[in-house]
């Protein structure tokens, strides 16, 4: 691997990483919403609303998210006149909005069991204190239970971080010119293969070691009470 | 519903067949995957420091980058990378390895990964007076490990062995790309030619959970079967 290479490659790297870097943020922040309304509808007594929630993580959970790309991209070109009708073709028409929708509906059914699974955890004397305080179903939500799920989940939710991550070089099955696309395309043009793709699996392990380590940062401001350093416990214990 | 009719006009057994490749593909890899992470636990339990070294680094390496990446390098690279170990040796022809193949290896070294992680944690489940105990009434390595370690750790694992199951087989429909007659690659072509792409992704994601809800079946029922004589609180 000559210095020139990289040099020349690099630089085309980093506009896919670009690219991946849009994309994933994008469809974790969509999905994060998407997923916190499906936990609350699973978490529902209305059989109705939880029965759909149920369905929708069971069926994007067991099928690959290939599948989910493929037929969200390809499968809406069968029903064209129908999506140009109601005005959704424009956005279906690209593949970037389709590899959104596809990434935002697949994190949003893993996240939203991770959020339910928090939820569940908030101890239910806590909520109880908080209905003897008075608080209203939104102010317990937004006080009490949301902030205790958030710590529950925060260590799950980092491990579907960089499952995006990755997930997201999927886009480049569908024309997308992501950090794998653009990998490929170098490959494909130079015929360098190991080199070329050994950049670019360092640079998506240095987002994954970067997220880790933002993850476990966030955790311990959020929960210090559990990361006292030892030293201090000592202290206070002589 | 001509298009999937089995026979000339039809896809179904087109479809079958690719769900067929499918199961091999996944059998084959999660076996091989099971072998890398027997290997790969204990290169991580090893008591040599540079040994565990090299436990970690696969399992961060593999983890760390895109399913997808690792099957492109392997398919690209692993033609040239045979040709030249195989050139060591004297052999100097064209040697061509077919999608099966290199999609199995390439699929066994990412669910081997995970693999290695729940067999590592089922290890360090086995409570360490166990150990001592059958040491103590003169058991040697081996039959400790055949003995004590094996069943447990088979029961330890098999929650996780599992869920990796699900992942090797929802990571097959990868290896379409590189051209293997799956599920994935024969729905592409039936949508292809009949113009009716939704029609038939809809199909192969029906496959995959299918596959997916028996299999869970299949592992729930193992899971009973090798805890059958532990109590439960």
């Amino acid at each position: 691997m000559s210095i020139e290479f990289i040099q020349e490659v690099l630089p085309r790297l980093l506009g896919g990483l670009l690219l991946t870097l849009q994309i994933v943020p994008l469809s974790l922040v969509l999905g994060f919403a998407l997923a916190v309304l499906v936990a609350l509808m699973r978490l529902s007594p209305n059989l109705l609303l939880s029965g759909l929630a149920y369905g929708y993580v069971y069926v994007f959970r067991s099928t690959p998210l290939l599948v989910q790309i493929f037929l969200i991209y390809y499968g809406s070109g069968q029903f064209r006149s129908f999506f140009q009708e109601i005005g959704l073709w424009p956005v279906l028409r690209e593949a970037y909005w389709c590899a959104i929708i596809a990434l935002t509906l697949n994190t949003g059914a893993y996240t939203s069991e991770i959020i339910r699974g928090g939820i569940q955890s908030v101890p239910w004397g806590q909520i109880e204190a908080a209905r003897a305080c008075g608080m209203s179903r939104l102010l317990l939500f937004r006080r009490i239970i949301f902030p205790v799920a958030i710590r529950q989940a925060l260590p799950a939710y980092g491990n579907e971080m960089i499952l995006m991550v990755k997930s997201s070089s999927l886009a480049s099955t569908i024309t997308i010119m992501e950090l794998l696309g653009v990998t490929r395309q170098i490959v494909s043009e130079t015929f360098v293969v190991f080199p070329t793709f050994a950049m670019a699996g360092a640079i998506y392990l240095s987002i994954n070691f970067g997220l880790t380590r933002g993850v476990q940062w966030l955790e311990r401001r959020l929960s210090p009470d559990l990361y006292r350093p030892r030293e201090t416990g000592d202290a206070i214990a002589h | 519903m001509g298009i999937l009719s089995f026979g000339d006009g039809g896809w179904g057994d087109e479809m079958l067949l690719g769900a067929l490749m499918t199961i091999s593909v996944a059998v084959a890899s999660f076996a091989f995957g099971l072998v890398l992470g027997v290997g790969g636990a204990s290169l991580k339990l090893s008591r040599l420091a540079p040994v565990r070294v090299l436990g970690d680094a696969y399992t961060t390496i593999i983890r760390g980058i895109p399913d997808l990446l690792i099957i492109y390098l392997l398919f690209f690279g692993g033609n040239g990378a045979v040709m030249s170990v195989a050139r060591l040796f004297g052999y100097t022809q064209y040697i061509e390895l077919n999608a099966f193949t290199v999609g199995v290896f390439a699929l066994g070294v990412i669910s081997g990964a995970y693999s290695t992680e729940v067999i590592r944690g089922a290890v360090l489940a086995v409570p360490t007076g166990q150990i001592e105990a059958a040491k103590a009434a003169g058991m040697n390595r081996l039959l400790i490990f055949r003995r004590i370690m094996v069943p447990q750790v088979a029961r330890f694992a098999l929650p996780g062995l599992g869920n990796v199951w699900q992942l090797t087989l929802k990571d097959t429909s990868l290896i379409s790309v590189i051209g293997l007659v799956e599920i994935m690659r024969t729905a592409s072509v039936a949508s292809g030619s009949t113009r009716e792409p939704f029609t038939f992704y809809l199909l192969a994601a029906l496959l995959y959970m299918l596959l997916a809800s028996f299999s869970n079946r299949g592992f729930n029922a193992a899971e009973r079967w090798a805890n059958r004589g532990v109590r439960r609180a």
